[in-house]
C-alpha cells in the first residue's frame, strides 16, 4: 500500500444516490478533482497597514496535507495509516481546494488540522512507539541468541486496547450501531477465512465468536427483516432499535485471495471492527437480559462426519444451546411475542428439514429467526433434533432435481421460497418452488419503486398479493389476454395465407379499407373537434412552458436540463426494461406455441 | 645388455638430445658400479640376458611408475586383487626369496614413451623365450602391480616407501630393505611365483582361499578355522569375541529409587554447609528493593479482550468538537435485483451489451458485476470479486477525501420562472394571416408608412415594392440600380417620402401613394429648396432626378462615396442618417433633407459601424459597434454612453419609444435588453433564438418587441417598461411565430410592426413578407 498511496488518493466504490424532491445535505466521496481553473490571483490589500499575507488565514490554515501530518506526528506511512483507521481520521476535500493548496493545483490530500491535533495526544501512538522498540528488542535478541532475553521481551510485549476509541468514535450507542454495517460484513468475510497465513487465527476465532453471536441475538431479538440472495453472498437487514442494519455474508467457498489487496489495511480494520462489535453486542445481549459472552455448552456426543470442520464447532454448539432454549425456556416468551409482529412469526409452527446440499447456516439462521424449526442430517452436523423420518415435518427443503424417497405428508421445496416468503411477509404458494421447477425470479427487497420507475411484473403481481388480491383472478386475467392474443395471430396468419393465394382478395380490400376510411371521415368530425380542443389546451401549456424555458437564468436552465437529462435517461432504461420483458415473453410464448404444436 | 646397447644406438640421435632423462638413467645405471654387480649377483642362476631384462624391467616400471595418475589407480587395483596375489605368492613360498628391487616404485624421472614402449617390447621378448620369467609380466601396469605387491615385504610398507623417498633412494640399489634389531640386513623378499604359478596354485590348493602370504617374511600362512571365523564375524559387524553378549540386562544405577548409600563417599565441600556471602548480599538487595516498592510482581496476562456495558454512561451531548466537521461515510449502496441470483430475464444484459461492458473502462461501468442466471442456489459460486470489493470499501473509508455535498434535488417545475400567461398579456401576433408574394429573391428589409396602410419593401432582385397591408396587393414597383439594403419611410405623417439606399446611393422616393394632397404637399416641399447662395463643399452629392426618374418618384438623390448599409429618419422627418460601409472616419453621415446638407458627426469613428439610429424623443444618436452601442448627445456633442453588449457582433438595434429601453440582436443568437437607467450592461440577455439574429423591433403603442432569426421564427415578446422608475422592465415572451422557409441558410431578414394594430410583419430568405396578426 505505502508506495501507491502517496499522496494521490486511490479512490473506489462507489456510491451515488439519486432523490428528488427535497434539498438533502449527504456526505460523498470527493473523488473527481474539479479542473485546474486559471483564476486571476486577487491581489493583497496594500492601502497601508500591515500588508496581508496570502495564506496565512482562512481555509489554508485549516487543512494540512498528509506528509504534513505525518511529519507532525513523527509517525511512519504505515503507522499513520494504522492511526487514521482506527480513530476514523479521513482526508476531508476542501471547497477551495487551491486555496488551501497554496496556490498550487497538484493533486494533494488534505486533513483537518485538527483532526490531527486531536491525534497528538492519542495515547496509542505512544503503544506504537513502544511495539517499535520492542520489534528492536527482540531482534536483537534473537541475533545474540539471548533466549532468556528473547523470552523476557516476548513477555513484555506491549498491547493496546481500542475501549476508548470506540467510545470516543460512537459516543452514543445508536451511533455504533448506526455504523455496524461495515464492521459486521467485515467480520463476516473474516469469519470465513482459512487458518493459513494472511491473518492471525485469534482473529479469525473472534470473528466467528462474534459473528455468531450477534446471529443468535438476531434470532432472540427476531429482528431480521429482509434477505436476499445476490450473486456475491447473501444480504441481510435487521432493524435495531429502529435503525436498518444491512450486512453481507459470502457463500460458504474457500477464497482466492488477490494478490493486489493489502490485507495489512482490512487486517486494521478488523481489529477495530471486532472491538466495536464485541460492545454492541455485550450491549445488546444485556438489553434481552442475556448473559454476555453466552456460555458455550461442550459439544454432544454426535461427531462431526466431516473433521475439517472444526471451525464450525462454536457455532453448531452455539446454535444447540439455543435450540434447545428454543424447546424448552422459550415457549413462554414466545407467545408473549405472539402478539407483536405476524412477521415475527411467520414460520412459526413449520417444521423444516433441510436437506444435506442446502446451505444449512444461513437457511437455519433465517428459519430461526421466524420462529420455524430447523433440522437436517445427523450425519451432517450437530444440532440435529430430529430425523427425516419424523412424521410431524411439515416443509423439507432440497436443492436437487428429484428426491428419491418422498414423504406424503410434506412439502418439498426449493431454498428461494424461506427467502422470497421473508421478504414478501407472508407464506407464498410452494407450487412454483417445487424440486425440478423453473423458479420464479429473485427480487431484491431493498428496491423501492418510485413512480416512473420500472416495476418488474412479478413485483407487481407480489404487491397485489400483499394488498389481498387473489392470485387467480390475475393469471385468468393472462390468460384471457393470451387467448385473444392467440387469436389475433390466427387471424393475422389467415391473412397472410389469403394475401399469398390471392391478389385480387388484396385489391378489394384495399378497396374496402378505401370506402371505409371516406365513411369514418364523414362520421366522426365533430369527435376530432372535441380532441382538439383538449390538444388545444395541452399545446398551449406546453407552449407556455416552453417559452417559459426561454427566460430561465443560465444556471437554472442548466440544472434544468441536467434534470431533464436525467429524467430522461430514466424513462429510456425503463422502457428498454420493459422492451426486454416484452421480448423475453413473447419468446416464451411463441416456445409453448411450439411445443403445443408438436404435441398435436 | 649388449642388446640394450645396440637399441639403444639405434635410436635416432634426435630422440637422444630430447630425451635427457633417458640418457641421465643410462648415464646413471652406467656409471654407477653397485648395480650392475648386484643385479649379476641376483641373477647367478639364470642367464645373462636376464639380467638385460632385469635392468629393463626396472626401468620400464620407472617409466609407469612415472606417472602418478596410473599409480593412484594402481593402488586401487593392488587393494582389489590382494587376496589374490597374496595367495599366489604364498605358494610359491618355498622358492628362495627374490630380490625384488624397490626401484619398481614411481621415480621422478619422465622417461619418453617411445622408449618405454620399446623396452616393453623388449620385455616381451624375453617373456617368451623364458616362460615364467618374472620379468616378462611387466607389459602393463596392473601386472606390474601386482609383481610389486608380491615383492614387497607388506602393503603398508609399500605405501611408506611410496611417500617416503629419502627411504626409497636409500635403500633403491641394495638387496635389503632394512636392519633388524640386531642390526642384521632384512633381505628383499624373492620373488619366485609368477601369475602361472599362481593360478596353478589356485587351481589345485584347496586350502588357496584360505592362504595369506606375509609379504615381511615372504611367507605363505594359512589361517586357521577360529581365525576365519573372527574375519567373518567382523565383516558382519559382530563384535569379535564370541562370548561377548551384546544385550546385557541394563543396571539403572542412577534411578529414582534413593539408595542407602552413597554413590561415592566424598566428604562433603566446606561451602556446602557455609552459607554463600555473595547470594546473601544479591537477595539482601533484591529484597530491598521489593521493601522499596521497585521491584512488582508481574501483572497476570489478560489474554482475551473482555467487553463491557461502554455506554452505560453515555452522554449525547459529549460530542467533541470535532465531530462538527464529521463527514460519516456514506453506506454502501444495496443492492437491486440486476444483483439476484435469479433475476427476473429483463435485467440480464444481452450478447451486446455484455460485449459492451467488457470493452468499458472498470470505472466506467454503470454495473461493476456482470447480472448473471442461476437455475438454483447449489449451482452459485463464489463471488470471486469478493475481498476486493471489501477491501476498496476499506480504502474509501479512511483514504477517500470525503466532502459535505448540497445536493439540489429540486423539482425541475420549480426553476421554471413563474410569469404572467401569455394569454394575460394580449393583444399580440399570433397566427399567419397575409403573405406578400411578388419579389424574386431574398426581401432584405421591409418598412410601414406611418398611417399603416402601406408597406414598402426592398429585395435583392434590385426592386422596391409597395403593398397595401390590408389586402396584400402590391401597389407599385420600381426598380432601382441595385440591390436595396435599407429601406425607411419617413416617419412624420404630412410627408410621404421613403429612403431608399442601394449600392452608394440614397434614394428618397415618393411612393404617390394615399392622400393626393399629402404626397403633392411632399413634392412641393421638396422643390421648395433655394440653393444656398454660398456654395459650400458637401460630403455628399445631392441630385434632383429629372423625367423619367421624377415620373417614378424618385424626388432626391444622394450619391455616397461607398456603398450605404442602412438609413433611418429622425422622428421629426428631416433628418437623415446613413451607414456607410466604410473602414474609414465617414462612417456615419446625417443629412438634412430640406437644406439638402449633409455632415459628418464624427471625426473618427471606434469600430466598424453596424447601425445608427435616432432617439425619440432627445437629440441622441445611437451608433452600434461590432460589441458595444455609443450613446452620442448631438447638442453637446459628446459620447453619452456606451453600452456593453456583451455579445461578438451586434446586427441589429431598436429604441423604445420611450427612448429609456434598448434591445440589441447579435449574430451570435442573443438578445439583449438594456436599461438605460439602470446600467451600461444588458438587464436581461435573452438567448431564444438557435441561430443569427437579423431583426428586432420595438412596437410603437404596445409593449412588444420582436425578433427575427435565421432559424425562421419571429419570437414576439412582452416588454412592459413602467413608468415607475424603481420597477424593471417586465419581459415575457408570448409567441413564436414561424412561417418563413429557410433558403441560403437565411431566414427572417427583418421585422417591422404596424404602427397601430399589434400586428407583425417579417420578410424573409423565402421572398416573401408575412403578416402576423
Amino acid at each position: 500500500m505505502g508506495g501507491t498511496c502517496a499522496d494521490s488518493p486511490e479512490l473506489a466504490g462507489a456510491s451515488e444516490r439519486s432523490s428528488f424532491g427535497t434539498c438533502v445535505v449527504e456526505s460523498c466521496w470527493r473523488r473527481v478533482y474539479p479542473p485546474v481553473r486559471f483564476s486571476s490571483q486577487l491581489k493583497s490589500d496594500t492601502m497601508g497597514g500591515q500588508q496581508k499575507k496570502k495564506y496565512e488565514s482562512g481555509s489554508a490554515t485549516n487543512y494540512i496535507s498528509r506528509n504534513k501530518a505525518r511529519k507532525k506526528l513523527s509517525l511512519s506511512l504505515a503507522d499513520f495509516r494504522r492511526l487514521c483507521i482506527l480513530k476514523g481520521i479521513y482526508p476531508h476535500e476542501p471547497k477551495h481546494k487551491k486555496k488551501v493548496n497554496k496556490g498550487s493545483t497538484a493533486p494533494r490530500t488534505f486533513y483537518l488540522l485538527k483532526d490531527i491535533r486531536f491525534l497528538l495526544h492519542e495515547p496509542i501512538v505512544a503503544k506504537f512507539r513502544d511495539y517499535k522498540v520492542f520489534v528492536r528488542k527482540l531482534r536483537k535478541a534473537y541475533g545474540k541468541g539471548e533466549w532468556a532475553d528473547v523470552q523476557r521481551v516476548r513477555e513484555n510485549k506491549p498491547v493496546y486496547k481500542l475501549d476508548h476509541i470506540v467510545k470516543e468514535r460512537y459516543p452514543t450507542f445508536i451511533d455504533a450501531i448506526r455504523d455496524a454495517d461495515d464492521a459486521l460484513s467485515m467480520c463476516f468475510l473474516f469469519s470465513t477465512f482459512p487458518r493459513t497465513g494472511k491473518c492471525h487465527v485469534q482473529t479469525i476465532q473472534l470473528c466467528r465468536r462474534l459473528c455468531v453471536e450477534w446471529m443468535n441475538y438476531i434470532i432472540t431479538s427476531r429482528s431480521l427483516k429482509k434477505v436476499f440472495l445476490s450473486i456475491k453472498g447473501i444480504y441481510y437487514q435487521a432493524d435495531i432499535l429502529g435503525q436498518a442494519v444491512t450486512w453481507l455474508v459470502p457463500y460458504q467457498f474457500s477464497h482466492n485471495h488477490p494478490a493486489d489487496v493489502d490485507y495489512r489495511v482490512m487486517a486494521t480494520f478488523t481489529e477495530f471492527y471486532t472491538t466495536l462489535l464485541g460492545f454492541i453486542n455485550f450491549r445488546l445481549y444485556q438489553s434481552l437480559n442475556l448473559v454476555y459472552p453466552p456460555k458455550v455448552k461442550p459439544a454432544r456426543a454426535v461427531i462431526s462426519s466431516c473433521p475439517s470442520r472444526v471451525c464450525d464447532l462454536r457455532l453448531k454448539a452455539l446454535l444447540c444451546f439455543f435450540l434447545q432454549e428454543d424447546v424448552e425456556a422459550l415457549e413462554a416468551r414466545e407467545k408473549q411475542q405472539k402478539e407483536l409482529d405476524a412477521h415475527k412469526k411467520l414460520f412459526e409452527g413449520l417444521k423444516f428439514f433441510l436437506n444435506r446440499e442446502v446451505p444449512r447456516e444461513p437457511l437455519a439462521f433465517v428459519l430461526r429467526c421466524f420462529g420455524g424449526q430447523v433440522s437436517w442430517d445427523q450425519s451432517l452436523c450437530m444440532g440435529s433434533t430430529y430425523s427425516v423420518t419424523d412424521e410431524t415435518i411439515t416443509h423439507q427443503i432440497v436443492d436437487r432435481p428429484n428426491v428419491d424417497k418422498k414423504y406424503i405428508n410434506r412439502y418439498y421445496i426449493q431454498p428461494q421460497w424461506v427467502f422470497d416468503c421473508v421478504n414478501s411477509k407472508m407464506l407464498l404458494a410452494v407450487e412454483d418452488y417445487f424440486p425440478g421447477v423453473t423458479l420464479p425470479p429473485h427480487l431484491s427487497p431493498f428496491v423501492e419503486e418510485k413512480d416512473g420507475d420500472y416495476v418488474p411484473p412479478e413485483k407487481l403481481k407480489l404487491l397485489a398479493l400483499q394488498r389481498g388480491e387473489k392470485p387467480g383472478e390475475i393469471a385468468e386475467d393472462e390468460e384471457g389476454n393470451d387467448n385473444e392474443d392467440d387469436d389475433d395471430d390466427d387471424e393475422d396468419d389467415d391473412d397472410d395465407d389469403e394475401e399469398g393465394i390471392d391478389e385480387k382478395n388484396l385489391k378489394m380490400m384495399e378497396k374496402q379499407r378505401s370506402q371505409g376510411k371516406a365513411l369514418s371521415v364523414t362520421v366522426t368530425p365533430g369527435k376530432l373537434k372535441t380532441e382538439n380542443k383538449m390538444r388545444l389546451d395541452q399545446e398551449e401549456k406546453a407552449e407556455e412552458k416552453r417559452l417559459a424555458i426561454m427566460m430561465m437564468k443560465k444556471k437554472e436552465k442548466y440544472l434544468y436540463d441536467k434534470i431533464m437529462f436525467g429524467k430522461k435517461r430514466n424513462v429510456r432504461e425503463v422502457n428498454k426494461l420493459a422492451a426486454k420483458r416484452k421480448a423475453h415473453d413473447e419468446a416464451l410464448k411463441a416456445n409453448k406455441k411450439k411445443k403445443k404444436g408438436k404435441k398435436d | 645388455r649388449s642388446k640394450k646397447m645396440s637399441k639403444t644406438a639405434g635410436k635416432s640421435a634426435t630422440k637422444r638430445v630430447v630425451d635427457d632423462d633417458d640418457d641421465d638413467l643410462e648415464l646413471f645405471k652406467e656409471n654407477s658400479d653397485e648395480v650392475p654387480q648386484k643385479v649379476e649377483e641376483e641373477e647367478d642362476g639364470e642367464d645373462s640376458d636376464d639380467s638385460d631384462s632385469e635392468e629393463s624391467v626396472f626401468s620400464g616400471l620407472e617409466d609407469s611408475g612415472s606417472d602418478s595418475d596410473d599409480d593412484d589407480d594402481d593402488d586401487v587395483e593392488v587393494e582389489e586383487d590382494f587376496e589374490e596375489e597374496i595367495t599366489s605368492d604364498c605358494e610359491n613360498e618355498d622358492r628362495s626369496p627374490g630380490l625384488e628391487p624397490k626401484e619398481e616404485q614411481p621415480s621422478t624421472k619422465k622417461p619418453s614413451k617411445p622408449q618405454q614402449g620399446e623396452k616393453l617390447l623388449l620385455k616381451e621378448k624375453t617373456a617368451t623365450r623364458k616362460a615364467g620369467g618374472s620379468k616378462g609380466r611387466a607389459k602393463d601396469n596392473g601386472t606390474v602391480q601386482s609383481e610389486e605387491a608380491k615383492g614387497q615385504v607388506t602393503p603398508p610398507q609399500v605405501d611408506e616407501y611410496e611417500h617416503d623417498t629419502s627411504d626409497e633412494e636409500w635403500y633403491q640399489d641394495y638387496p635389503h630393505i632394512g636392519y633388524d634389531l640386531d642390526g642384521k640386513k632384512i633381505l628383499k623378499p624373492i620373488r619366485n611365483k609368477d601369475e602361472l604359478d599362481e593360478f596353478l596354485d589356485k587351481m589345485e590348493n584347496p586350502d588357496y582361499w584360505r592362504t595369506i602370504h606375509d609379504k615381511m617374511t615372504a611367507a605363505d600362512i594359512r589361517l586357521s578355522d577360529e581365525q576365519i571365523d573372527l574375519i567373518h564375524r567382523l565383516q558382519r559387524g559382530q563384535f569379535g569375541d564370541v562370548n561377548f553378549n551384546e544385550y546385557e540386562p541394563y543396571v539403572d544405577f542412577f534411578s529414582d529409587e534413593t539408595m542407602i548409600h552413597p554413590v561415592t563417599n566424598r566428604p562433603q565441600d566446606k561451602r556446602s554447609f557455609i552459607p554463600s556471602l555473595i547470594e546473601k548480599e544479591k537477595v539482601s538487595k533484591m529484597v530491598h528493593a521489593i521493601k522499596m516498592g521497585w521491584i512488582k510482581p508481574r501483572k497476570p496476562k489478560e489474554s482475551e479482550q473482555r467487553f463491557y456495558d461502554l455506554w452505560a454512561k453515555e452522554d449525547p451531548n459529549a460530542i467533541l468538537g470535532r465531530h462538527k466537521m464529521h463527514v460519516p461515510a456514506p453506506k454502501i449502496k444495496l443492492p437491486g435485483h440486476e444483483e439476484s441470483y435469479n433475476p427476473p430475464p429483463e435485467y440480464l444484459l444481452t450478447e451486446e451489451e455484455k460485449l459492451a461492458w467488457e470493452q468499458q473502462d472498470p470505472e466506467d461501468r454503470k454495473l461493476a458485476f456482470l447480472p448473471q442466471k442461476y437455475p438454483c442456489l447449489r449451482v452459485v459460486p463464489a463471488y470471486s470479486r469478493f475481498i476486493h470489493e471489501r477491501f476498496e470499501r476499506c480504502l474509501d473509508l479512511y483514504l477517500c477525501p470525503r466532502q459535505r455535498k448540497m445536493r439540489v434535488n429540486v423539482d425541475p417545475e420549480d426553476l421554471i420562472p413563474k410569469l404572467p400567461k401569455p394569454k394575460d398579456l394580449q393583444p399580440f401576433p399570433t397566427t399567419q394571416s397575409l403573405i406578400y408574394r411578388g419579389h424574386s429573391s431574398l426581401v432584405r428589409c421591409i418598412s410601414l408608412s406611418p398611417s399603416g396602410q402601406w408597406l414598402a419593401s426592398g429585395s435583392d432582385d434590385c426592386t422596391v415594392r409597395f403593398w397595401e397591408v390590408c389586402t396584400g396587393r402590391c401597389m407599385k414597383t420600381v426598380e432601382v440600380g441595385g440591390t436595396v439594403k435599407s429601406i425607411a419611410w419617413n416617419p412624420n405623417p404630412s410627408i410621404c417620402l421613403v429612403a431608399i439606399s442601394f449600392n452608394e446611393t440614397v434614394l428618397l422616393l415618393n411612393p404617390c401613394l394615399g392622400d393626393k394632397l399629402l404626397y403633392n404637399a411632399t413634392d412641393q416641399f421638396i422643390a421648395s429648396y433655394v440653393e444656398p447662395e454660398e456654395e459650400r463643399p458637401q460630403l455628399v452629392q445631392w441630385e434632383v432626378p429629372q423625367d423619367e426618374d421624377f415620373d417614378n418618384g424618385f424626388r432626391l438623390i444622394i450619391n455616397h462615396p461607398k456603398s450605404v448599409k442602412q438609413v433611418t429618419w429622425h422622428g421629426k422627418g428631416d433628418y437623415l442618417a446613413s451607414v456607410l460601409s466604410d473602414n474609414s472616419n465617414t462612417q456615419v453621415l446625417i443629412h438634412q433633407v430640406s437644406k439638402r446638407r449633409s455632415q459628418n458627426p464624427f471625426r473618427k469613428n471606434k469600430g466598424i459601424v453596424q447601425c445608427v439610429s435616432f432617439h425619440p424623443i432627445r437629440p441622441y444618436f445611437f451608433v452600434a459597434s461590432q460589441r458595444c452601442v455609443r450613446i452620442y448627445n448631438l447638442i453637446k456633442q459628446e459620447l453619452m454612453k456606451k453600452l456593453m453588449a456583451n455579445c461578438k457582433w451586434i446586427s441589429s438595434m431598436a429604441i423604445h419609444q420611450g427612448g429609456d429601453n434598448v434591445i440589441c440582436g447579435s449574430y451570435d443568437s442573443r438578445l439583449s435588453w438594456f436599461d438605460l437607467d439602470l446600467s451600461t450592461k444588458p438587464y436581461k440577455v435573452l438567448r431564444h433564438h438557435k441561430k443569427a439574429l437579423r431583426g428586432v423591433a420595438f412596437h410603437k403603442n404596445y409593449p412588444l418587441f420582436a425578433s427575427g432569426s435565421d432559424d425562421g421564427s419571429v419570437i414576439v415578446c412582452h416588454g412592459m417598461v413602467y413608468n415607475d422608475l424603481l420597477q424593471n422592465p417586465l419581459i415575457v415572451p408570448v409567441k413564436v411565430l414561424r412561417g418563413h422557409t429557410i433558403t441560403h441558410n437565411l431566414g427572417v431578414l427583418d421585422v417591422a410592426f404596424h404602427p397601430m394594430q399589434p400586428w407583425i410583419f417579417s420578410s424573409g430568405a423565402d421572398a416573401t413578407i408575412r403578416l402576423f396578426t
